[in-house]
């Protein structure tokens, strides 16, 4: 029994560690597909040089974050098999043909079009390579919405039936599981924080090449396009947050009471809870900072409505408190953070100081990978504040794992973090060297020829070349 | 509606797909394990351009292998994974350092010999563990009350071993005729001279593998070679020996693209008589592929998408490939 136990809890940790290590990296290739290809559009249409240099500066790194996504989710679809064989067996039949969906209209799509859009561009017209950015775009959209929907029918199970073998099979329509009740919530809130991931990601770059150098024009380009991602999405994101903690307290009140913190039940309004430390011992928050109704406000929009307890549910039904408690404040803390950057800096435009004020462009540097962070934060909400259950409320996650022996599942995970330690930090120092080098200042006319196709190239190109061009191991 | 039966399409669908995966990653596997024995500089860049625009491509097939298993044939997914736990993984961390080092070896010239090393193990780790799987598939999996009920090193036996080693011989050849076709200069002449010993090498471990498998199951014995339908099955080994003696003819002959084509040939019957010996078992002698067998809903609404969908897939990567024909230069890709 304790080998058993011990055998879930490393196949979680396992997993957990993989789909972190994976979620960084498309996170970041969601947004960043669909920023090259406006960048890209943009150059189409003005034929503005400014453009394409930072297309090619982006595209270098889109390259190496994007083949890491790749390796690390090839893990996941396995992982499915090898680390939760009775899960499989039990709801394949349901998510199984969705990510069968993802598989084929989403990672063939990225992964065909993807050669084009890196080596292709002297080998296809302008228009099939703008078509072939766009295709890379929409296969990252498609592919958060089939696995989203996978995710968000194992938050909220719909249209489906159990049958004698206790699979979960579909129960009539498909449209039911697909569109499940948290999908629309999740997928939006998700996508939005994959785009302003990358806004800061980018503004970050920006802002440290600007601190450099306040002329150079590709820097001023992509921090003054982040920051008017900052000021237009991060209200619209923290308005997607809230309607989303709605849905999850109407289908999922445990986890939201987690979130909140609320072991006991508030008949008369609850408070918000700012600070604290959750302690599922003694069903309370020790040293709590709280704001009397304001809880009730938010998640009900009335200060004096009741608001259930923890202490409501069966205690084999909650997830681990502080866990959820905390990751969710990261989440929240850095949504307005982000948008007090957003706001900063639409003051610093209208007094033409967005690329001359080197506070907020430290403060935008410190704020560069606080995307990440809030991506992977609010995923541990989601993730976490499931638990017991891999399909809420119906199968338990002690009894989803493979019967695998503890050693097997504790070597594979060593090997895991071991090798994603080595082969991703080396690729995480490769990004943040590509994006240590300064956008070239060079605004001339990307020339559409060939810079590989031996003897075609005329040295003059090479040399009046931007970004990218003549540079092809990228050492600039 | 009940005229045509969905395990049986889904099968044969299953079957192009890791059919497909071998025609494609088997090549630029191959030509990771190969590495070592092209020369530093214009040989490694030729034929890691010849690879770098396709690979990702190619080895989405293996998702899909995957993906496809969990969703039409749930029972075998979450049997045989479990069942092979530890090649899997191996092969998952391989196809990691893999697929990493091949940007990392551009972005980072002082330590690209490092990353050239990284590529071979990596390639060669994911195909000794894909033939070893293949072994342990043909050689049964314990089975009781539809899971896995064996140990974690049940894989292992001698039989195994030589078809992990028999595949990743037969990817080698793969990837040497493939830059036979891609490549030119020196790295084509030694990609030839690679591919002759490779070719020898595969059609022994080609005939190793044959010989073994009737004596794993008297079942495999009597598929092969009782009457009547040794007539058909003795085709196998025929056309074996054809594809044998065309494919050092046209290596001998300079041909650039035939060789290549064979060494396909020789996977396809390979593969053909792996369906013969296991069909119509997921699992050998355990579970069929009915058993199997998702709902019939699920593996309808997956098939209602993929016989529109996979040839689009075919389409655009026939169009991808179409886009980087003919020889790779020497200088970087991006």
């Amino acid at each position: 029994m304790i080998e058993q136990l011990d055998a879930v809890l490393l196949a979680r940790v396992q997993f957990a560690f993989t789909v972190s290590f994976h979620f960084i990296f498309p996170a970041f290739s969601i947004g960043l597909a669909s920023y090259l290809m406006v960048l890209e559009g943009l150059w189409l249409k003005t034929g503005r040089g400014v453009y394409a240099n930072l297309y090619r500066y982006w595209l270098k790194i889109f390259a190496v974050g994007f083949g890491m996504g790749v390796v690390s989710g090839v893990v996941l679809s396995y992982q499915f098999g090898t680390n939760w064989s009775v899960f499989s067996t039990k709801a394949g039949p349901i998510i199984g043909p969705l990510m069968g969906y993802e598989v084929m209209t989403a990672f063939f799509l990225e992964a065909g079009f993807l050669g084009v859009m890196l080596f292709g561009i002297s080998k296809v017209g302008k228009g099939l390579h703008f078509f072939s950015t766009c295709m890379v775009a929409f296969g990252t959209f498609i592919s958060a919405f089939w696995i989203l929907s996978v995710n968000s029918w194992m938050q909220t199970p719909a249209g489906f039936e159990i049958n004698v073998d206790g699979q979960f099979v579909p129960g009539g329509s498909w449209w039911d599981i697909i569109f499940n009740p948290s999908f629309p919530y999740r997928l939006v809130h998700t996508v939005t924080a994959a785009y302003l991931t990358t806004a800061f990601a980018v503004g970050g770059v920006g802002a440290w090449h600007l601190l450099k150098d306040s002329t150079n024009v590709g820097a001023r380009k992509m921090f003054s396009m982040a920051m008017w991602m900052a000021v237009i999405v991060t209200p619209f994101q923290i308005i997607a947050g809230d309607l989303h903690g709605l849905n999850t307290l109407e289908h999922q009140p445990v986890k939201v009471l987690a979130m909140e913190g609320d072991y006991d039940p508030s008949p008369e309004g609850a408070p918000l809870i700012l600070f604290g430390l959750p302690d599922d011992e003694a069903a309370e928050v020790r040293y709590k900072v709280a704001i009397p109704k304001l809880g009730s406000l938010i998640l009900k929009h009335d200060p004096n409505a009741p608001l259930p307890g923890l202490t409501d549910f069966p205690r084999d039904e909650w997830p681990p408190v502080a866990i959820v408690f905390w990751s969710f404040r990261i989440m929240v803390a850095i949504g307005f953070a982000m948008l007090a950057i957003g706001v900063w800096s639409l003051v610093a435009r209208r007094r033409r100081k967005l690329y001359t004020s080197t506070k907020l462009q430290r403060a935008a540097v410190i704020m560069g990978p606080a995307g990440f962070v809030a991506v992977i934060a609010g995923w541990i909400t989601t993730e976490v504040g499931r638990q017991p259950f891999t399909v809420y409320g119906l199968l338990r996650t002690a009894e989803s794992s493979s019967p695998l022996d503890a050693p097997a599942v504790a070597v594979s995970l060593l090997a895991f973090i071991v090798v994603y330690t080595a082969v991703f930090g080396a690729g995480i120092y490769y990004l943040l060297r590509l994006m240590a080098q300064p956008p070239h200042r060079g605004e001339s006319e990307p020339p559409n020829v060939p810079f590989h196709a031996a003897g075609i190239t005329p040295a003059s190109s090479i040399e009046a070349a931007p970004i990218g061009e003549g540079d092809p191991h990228g050492k600039l | 509606m009940a005229s045509f039966d969905l395990p049986t399409i889904w099968a044969a669908i299953l079957c192009f797909a890791v059919f497909a995966y071998v025609v494609m990653d088997g090549f630029d596997l191959g030509v990771g394990i190969l590495f070592p024995a092209l020369s530093p500089g214009e040989e490694k860049d030729q034929a890691i351009n010849s690879i770098a625009p396709v690979w990702d491509g190619n080895e989405t097939w293996l998702v899909m292998g995957g993906g496809g298993l969990l969703a039409v044939f749930p029972l075998a997914y979450s049997i045989i994974l479990p069942a092979t736990y530890p090649l899997m993984i191996a092969m998952l961390l391989g196809l990691v350092f893999r697929g990493a080092a091949f940007e990392f070896r551009w972005r980072d010239p002082r330590h690209r010999p490092l990353w050239d090393l990284v590529i071979t193990v990596g390639s060669t780790v994911a195909a000794v563990a894909q033939g070893i799987t293949i072994g342990a598939l043909l050689q049964g999996i314990q089975v009781e009350n539809n899971a896995y009920a064996g140990g974690w090193l049940d894989w292992l036996s001698p039989f195994s071993c030589l078809t992990g080693i028999a595949v990743a011989v037969g990817y080698s050849l793969l990837g040497a005729t493939w830059l036979i076709i891609k490549t030119e200069g020196s790295c084509q002449r030694h990609a030839r001279r690679l591919a002759f010993r490779l070719g020898l090498l595969t059609v022994l471990a080609l005939g190793a593998v044959s010989a073994a498998t009737p004596f794993l199951y008297y079942e495999y014995w009597r598929r092969w070679f009782e009457m009547p339908q040794v007539l058909l099955t003795a085709q196998v080994p025929l056309l074996v020996a054809i594809c044998t003696g065309l494919f050092f003819w046209s290596l001998r002959k300079g041909r650039e693209v035939l060789p290549f084509l064979m060494a396909l040939a020789l996977f396809l019957l390979g593969f053909i008589g792996l369906c013969i010996s296991i069909f119509p078992y997921m699992v050998p002698r355990s579970i069929t592929i009915w058993d199997a067998a998702a709902p019939h809903s699920s593996q309808l609404f997956m098939l209602v998408g993929a016989v529109f969908i996979i040839p689009l897939i075919l389409a655009y990567t026939g169009w991808a490939y179409w886009v980087f024909r003919g020889k790779v230069g020497t200088e970087g890709y991006h």
